[in-house]
């Protein structure tokens, strides 16, 4: 028998001898095959990222206006000023209801998809769900500015139905409106809610898709009405796919400073309080301690959700 | 199956279920209509009339033409990059086992995880730390980033369902390790690459938010677009430039989604 790896000399037998040399010692490939990925997100992103919480321990000068780079706790205390606390609840309160809501409308539509739908219809309604979440959001936020506008389609609409006064009363309430839609929370809270849907509607069509069809009917064969099989068999099967829905729109409203700037109360978000106090105040600590509000929120909120199983339902 | 039959859909469901299809379509299609609207200075609807002259207009602006270039070659740097650390990673990942594995996969997932304003204010200020100019470079620095866990997410999946005996049995034929790639590796990869890189093209291509912060004097498409959707100067231009970003993206995404059907529910949580 022949050795056939003697008879290749020059670059073909080096890189024999080193792919030989790769296969005995996975500890070495493995190191090569992640140090570049490792190196960026690494250095690149978590350094930068460290780089800007390390600031919120700096604080800034009220008289010169100078960030002074020495370690203190003033520039939390100022975070944990009513101000900005209300900039928070405003923010949280906003993210869980859109949160709620989002779980309320996708539900009907996941069920569907999971339960009422050949394969090829299923595509087509992935397809029609996944088609509005990958397309641009700055065009579908645009398309809600040409909606709530003042002379837009749902005036118009109300207009029409001879229900205007109906619409100015909705805008009459306290807090929730204001002037027109486009700066009402009403406003904010659908802009939301159109952006994030589909986040909400893939996790949990996928967990209803999940559960095994044979409970269904054993449960209608046991003698369990469709309201009580849904309330026992379906609701907590499926409770893992909204809590995995509800971690994106919770964390996407909590983050987001782009639909707050345009449509909605001028009164800031978390997000617009970070952009401020980066840009224009020039308050790089206070901007780099309200970033921290959305982590560690978000800290609490996955650890919750670990618990409850959200995870496996990804 | 009791629950497929058509006949027992419960009227309250399909109704809800088609609501919030119209939901999510209605205000796409909404867009399209006023871009051939004849009314310049509202929102007015319905529109007083119809044209085509703010096609023309558009066709005609350098900014806009300029601001999709860029977004052009940041999207297709950011995803070349995205497509080699992304492979690497899931290459490394999908079949080890090791102390800090969990680790290195919540770093991947973490600048889409967190919220983009985050990471934008995080690389901003190290750039300012460390001198260094924003400029086209700083861009494709922050995109390809978040673009990595697109790829990761696609090719770690199609590695679950390939046989590793492939490798081994290619190996073990005689082949080098360049020539497993090639022949091998590569085949079995090359449309969950092309699925996740196109993913990734479209993320880079609408992002807003980091690149607020990255881009220096430069205007991508989606940054004239938030220019103009903060104070509109010439509404219909806009209308315009919105339907050709709407089927420009839906595009790679149906291209995405038959290339990748057996992942889908990757894709789906990718973004």
């Amino acid at each position: 028998m022949t050795d056939i790896t003697v008879a290749a000399t020059g670059w073909p037998r080096m890189r024999r001898k080193l792919s030989d040399g790769l296969f005995q010692h996975p500890v070495l490939f493995l190191l090569l095959l992640l140090a570049p990925p490792l190196i960026w997100l690494g250095i690149i992103y978590l350094g930068s990222l460290f780089a800007l919480l390390a600031q919120s321990f700096f604080y800034i000068d009220e008289f010169s206006g100078v960030v002074v780079r020495e370690f203190s706790l003033r520039t939390f205390a100022e975070l944990f000023t009513p101000a900005n606390m209300d900039i928070v609840v405003r923010t949280v309160v906003m993210a869980a209801t859109v949160t709620v809501a989002a779980a309320v409308i996708a539900f009907p539509l996941a069920y569907y998809m999971s339960h009422y739908t050949g394969p090829g219809m299923k595509a087509v309604f992935y397809l029609a769900v996944m088609l509005p979440l990958w397309s641009s959001y700055l065009v579908r936020v645009y398309a809600w500015k040409l909606i709530l506008a003042h002379e837009g389609i749902i005036s118009w609409f109300f207009a029409r139905l001879g229900l205007s006064g109906l619409l100015d009363g909705i805008l009459a309430i306290p807090i929730i409106g204001g002037a027109s839609l486009s700066v009402s929370y009403i406003g904010m809270f659908l802009v939301f809610l159109y952006i994030w849907l589909p986040f909400m509607i893939l996790p949990i069509q996928a967990a209803i898709e999940r559960i095994p069809r044979s409970l269904l009917d054993a449960s209608a064969d046991l003698g369990g009405h469709p309201g009580q099989t849904f309330r026992k068999i379906v609701l907590p099967l499926a409770f893992p796919g909204v809590v995995a829905g509800s971690i994106f729109t919770f964390s996407l409203t909590l983050g987001d400073y782009i639909i707050p700037g345009i449509i909605g109360s001028s009164r800031l978000v978390i997000g617009q309080a970070v952009y401020i106090h980066q840009g224009t105040a020039g308050n790089i600590p206070l901007a780099a301690a309200f970033s921290i509000v959305p982590i560690a929120i978000m800290a609490i909120y996955l650890t919750i959700a670990r618990r409850l199983g959200a995870f496996d339902a990804l | 199956m009791r629950a497929i039959r058509r006949g027992r859909v419960p009227w309250g469901l399909r109704l809800s279920a088609t609501a919030v299809i119209l939901f999510l379509h209605l205000p796409l299609l909404l867009i399209i209509v006023y871009a051939f609207t004849t009314e310049d200075k509202s929102y007015q609807w319905p529109p007083p009339g119809l044209t085509l002259k703010w096609f023309a207009v558009a066709w005609h602006r350098q900014d806009i033409w300029d601001a999709i270039w860029l977004s052009v070659e940041v999207a297709m740097v950011s995803t070349l990059v995205a497509l080699i650390l992304g492979t690497l990673a899931a290459a490394g990942l999908y079949r080890s086992r090791f102390f800090g594995r969990e680790a290195i996969s919540l770093l991947i997932i973490l600048p889409i995880a967190l919220p983009g304003i985050i990471t934008g204010i995080a690389l901003r200020s190290a750039f300012n730390i460390a001198e260094i100019p924003f400029s086209y470079w700083t861009i494709v620095l922050g995109h390809a980033t978040f673009c990595v866990v697109v790829v990761y997410n696609n090719v770690i999946a199609r590695f679950r369902r390939t046989s590793a005996n492939l490798v081994e049995a290619s190996m073990d034929l005689g082949a080098d390790g360049l020539q497993t790639f090639r022949y091998v590796v590569l085949p079995n990869i090359a449309t969950a690459l092309l699925a996740g890189g196109m993913l990734a093209f479209a993320l880079s291509f609408d992002e807003v938010i980091v690149t607020t912060f990255t881009a220096g004097q430069q205007s991508t498409l989606p940054i004239w677009m938030l220019t103009e959707l903060v104070r509109p100067r010439q509404r219909p231009v806009t209308n315009v430039v919105a339907v050709f970003v709407i089927s420009v993206t839906f595009i790679p995404i149906l291209a995405a989604y038959y290339l990748s059907r057996d992942t889908v529910h990757v894709d789906g949580s990718g973004k």
